[in-house]
């Protein structure tokens, strides 16, 4: 009785706190657990103390029928092998059934657009700016030394696929792929942001071990050598951009990402 | 009274009388593990009720709208409207905070007495004959458990749960042949294509509610049909449920359990901030916050994508992208494997075409299955563990590679190590003699031996035995129920018996 009483007034509280308005959410839900709690406590010592009854045992009725049940089941199933006898329009209605059924689910390609080529590209292209996520364009003086960068194509800011990340390190340092020689100006790298194990922004770079990192799943990318996977669940490199600096010392790049970026599909 | 004069007035149109007194006479067992189930239910209450009052503030749009609303340090910036509408739910919505609060924590406890519940079934063997439906039907109730609350966590479209869907995008795209298709159509483009968020409002308030409704209404239906289990113990047999009346003492006790249910989920949501998204920030796909987790019950996934070693596999002249095996194969697997136990149990057992069984056993006597089933739950915990390995490194100060590497051992070693102890600790358990009874191959002996090791397994165990032996005094220990099986279905018991000891001895 103790705690219906407790519950009646914290319930008379709770309406009281919640009509006086503010945002009092703990003191809220406090008087909401002592409203609900006090009732439940009280039916439930309730129900074990004052109602009791001791155990009760009841019989286990057997669900199964009997063999005579079943046998007229069967009777009664027999009346259908009508059907079953008229092969050829047993065979169209099942045609019938399942060409409704392709028909039915065929709206399902309404949800979206073929993905086409979308996939293998991105609104990088050759002489594209590269501007910051602000939208102003990038000199090659404003990265700084072992700091990161988050950068779009100029157009295209925000592009999910497109983010790409722009380091500077010491140029001497360098083991990129063949054929990327030029692709480091002055020691500026510029790789796709998005992770090649799950598709997360690599946002996170430890310049002394010159690795980016993802914090999804902890995949480390060693950006000296093309970002190629050190660590992690990640097993391809991050696609690189090939960076040029403009006579106006603004950061260009001169073609697409050196692979589709992001987690990989069964791609040939 | 007036409940009378309603049943009265029922009776003569639809003619209930019948059914509402076999139904008020009904009775329950009464073991705490009964309770798992019935929180869940309660939970699923509290997130429906709650649910439909976050629909009416909640605009599941992902139209690009400027903040002007009362939380400063979010003025003027860019966010979806879903966002907006979410934060608003905190700071100008009155008890939004509390109610949206209570949802999320609701979510989570339905999800772990989901888990616990499956586990008191495996445990027990009560999915074995004739209750294999309910496993299955069980089984997607958790699929869709942990679905719904996958989408409603990407709902709020904060930086969290946006990088959450950009891992489901890559998961999709994973898929062979019809990945790319698969993830276009489900997110209507390209990611993070405009209608993902409006079209997870409606899988989350609508399709799998009513789904997961519709399936419990069916679980709950059987579990009316065929009784429930109960464990052996004097008076107790394969033909009989001892417990509770529906009415007046068990409806009391489970609205009780629900009212209790609600006051904690009032006390956390309260109390305990969960998911404060307003420091978060909204969703930007080149944003991200470090020591992102999942909510808990998609952390053995987030593990299992930690975890799984980096590979390059080319098939078919395709490169098979890394995310499919922890994130699709693994999954499938998991849940093909629970859905294929039942059978897979029948065979082990030698009880293909075998007995019903409504008397459960204790985990102590199946040291086989408890040790399989404790080695699994160990395998999923490290994962989960796992899923945190970053916290792990920085909180202990080791280096990541090795907090990885170091999980990776343990995920294969901690299983069988421990599956190993649990095998012992029930065969210590299990022979330990019962007192009073002589005969150890008596199918009687294991409702004989109830009293003392009853007392060691904690939990109502005060309770409960002070009832077995009040009972017990009753019925001349052990003897009666033993006869009662042989009289009623002789075949059953000895083959019961008999498979029991295969159980035992096959070890
Ligand atoms: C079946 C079990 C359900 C689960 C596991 C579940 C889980 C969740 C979770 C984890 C969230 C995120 C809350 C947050 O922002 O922190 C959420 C949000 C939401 N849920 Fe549910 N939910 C369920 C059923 C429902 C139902 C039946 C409705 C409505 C009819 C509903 C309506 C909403 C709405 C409108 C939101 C977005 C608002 C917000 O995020 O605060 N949910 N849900
Ligand atoms: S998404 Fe980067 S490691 Fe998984």
């Amino acid at each position: 009785m103790v705690a219906l009483l407790v519950a009646a007034a914290a319930a008379v509280a709770f309406v009281v706190v919640f009509w006086s308005g503010g945002r009092r959410t703990q003191l809220e839900g406090a008087l909401l657990a002592l409203a609900f709690g006090g009732s439940g406590v009280g039916l439930v010592v309730w129900a074990n103390h004052l109602i009791g009854g001791g155990e009760q045992s009841e019989d286990r009725t057997p669900l199964r029928a009997t063999p005579e049940e079943i046998r007229e089941l069967d009777a009664e199933l027999g009346r259908g092998e009508v059907i079953a006898r008229r092969v050829w329009l047993r065979r169209s209605a099942v045609a019938a059934g399942g060409a409704l059924g392709i028909a039915l689910v065929s709206p399902l390609r309404s949800l979206g657009p073929s993905p086409g080529k979308q996939l293998l590209h991105t609104a990088w292209g050759d002489g594209v700016r590269v501007v910051a996520e602000d939208g102003t364009p990038v000199a090659a003086a404003d990265v700084p030394a072992d700091g990161l960068v988050t950068v779009f194509p100029e157009g295209a800011v925000g592009a999910a696929d497109a983010q790409a990340v722009l380091v500077r390190v010491d140029p001497s340092l360098l083991h990129l792929p063949r054929g990327r020689d030029s692709w480091a100006p002055g020691g500026l790298l510029a790789y796709s942001k998005v992770c090649t194990h799950a598709g997360c922004p690599v946002g996170l770079y430890q310049a002394d071990s010159h690795e980016l990192l993802c914090p999804c799943h902890q995949s480390s990318f060693d950006v000296l050598r093309g970002a190629v996977p050190v660590s992690g669940p990640a097993a391809w490199p991050l696609p690189q951009l090939p960076l040029v600096v403009g006579a106006d010392g603004l950061l260009r790049v001169s073609g697409d990402f050196s692979e589709p970026v992001g987690p990989g599909w069964w791609k040939a | 009274m007036i409940i009378k004069r309603f049943l009265r007035w029922t009776d003569d149109r639809i003619g209930g009388t019948k059914f509402t007194r076999k139904a008020l006479d009904k009775v329950f067992p009464d073991h705490w593990s009964f309770m798992l189930g019935e929180v869940a239910l309660y939970c699923l209450m509290v997130l429906i009720a709650t649910g439909v009052y976050l629909t009416f503030f909640f605009h599941a749009s992902a139209q690009d709208v400027v903040y002007t609303g009362s939380y400063g340090p979010l003025r003027g910036q860019h966010m979806s409207e879903a966002y907006r509408s979410v934060v608003g739910l905190g700071f100008d919505v009155r008890a939004g905070l509390l109610i949206r609060q209570v949802h999320h924590w609701a979510a989570l406890v339905f999800l772990g007495a989901i888990v616990l519940h499956l586990c008191r079934i495996y445990f027990t063997g009560a999915y074995r004959r004739p209750r294999e439906i309910n496993w299955f039907i069980g089984l997607a109730l958790m699929l869709l458990a942990i679905a719904n609350g996958f989408t409603g966590y990407s709902l709020p479209d904060d930086l969290l749960s946006g990088t959450g869907l950009r891992i489901a995008y890559s998961v999709l795209l994973s898929v062979p042949v019809i990945g790319t298709w698969m993830a276009y159509l489900a997110f209507g483009g390209e990611f993070p294509a405009n209608d993902i968020i409006s079209r997870l409002y409606v899988i989350h308030v609508l399709i799998v509610p009513a789904l997961i409704v519709g399936l419990l209404s069916v679980h709950l239906a059987i579990v009316w049909r065929q009784k429930h289990t109960q464990f052996r113990g004097p008076d107790r047999t394969e033909d009989n449920v001892v417990g509770s009346r529906l009415w007046p003492t068990y409806a009391m006790r489970s609205i009780g359990l629900l009212l209790v249910v609600v006051a904690v989920l009032a006390a956390l949501g309260g109390l305990v901030q969960l998911n404060p998204i307003w420091l978060y920030g909204p969703y930007q796909p080149a944003s991200v916050s470090t020591a992102a987790q999942p909510d808990w019950y998609m952390g053995w996934l987030e593990g299992a994508l930690r975890l799984f070693p980096s590979f390059r596999i080319h098939l078919f002249g395709y490169r098979v992208p890394e995310a499919i095996l922890p994130a699709v194969v693994f999954p499938t697997l998991t849940f093909a494997i629970l859905f294929a136990w039942p059978a897979v149990d029948r065979r082990l057992s030698g009880e293909v075409d075998g007995p019903d069984h409504h008397l459960l056993v204790r985990p102590r006597e199946r040291p086989r299955r408890t040790a399989l089933g404790v080695a699994v739950l160990t395998f999923y915990v490290v994962l989960f563990i796992g899923g945190g390995q970053d916290i792990i490194s920085q909180k202990l100060h080791i280096a990541l590679d090795t907090v990885t590497v170091l999980l990776r051992i343990l995920l294969i070693v901690a299983p069988i190590a421990i599956g190993a102890l649990a095998w012992r600790l029930c065969r210590d358990l299990a022979v330990e003699p019962p007192p009073g009874d002589g005969d150890p191959d008596d199918v009687g002996r294991d409702g004989g031996s109830d009293g003392a090791p009853d007392a060691q397994l904690g939990g109502s165990a005060a309770r409960r035995s002070s009832t077995f032996s009040s009972a017990s005094a009753r019925s001349s220990s052990s003897d009666a129920s033993s006869t009662a099986i042989s009289e009623s279905s002789a075949p059953d018991a000895v083959r019961n018996s008999s498979s029991s000891l295969r159980w035992i001895d096959d070890t």
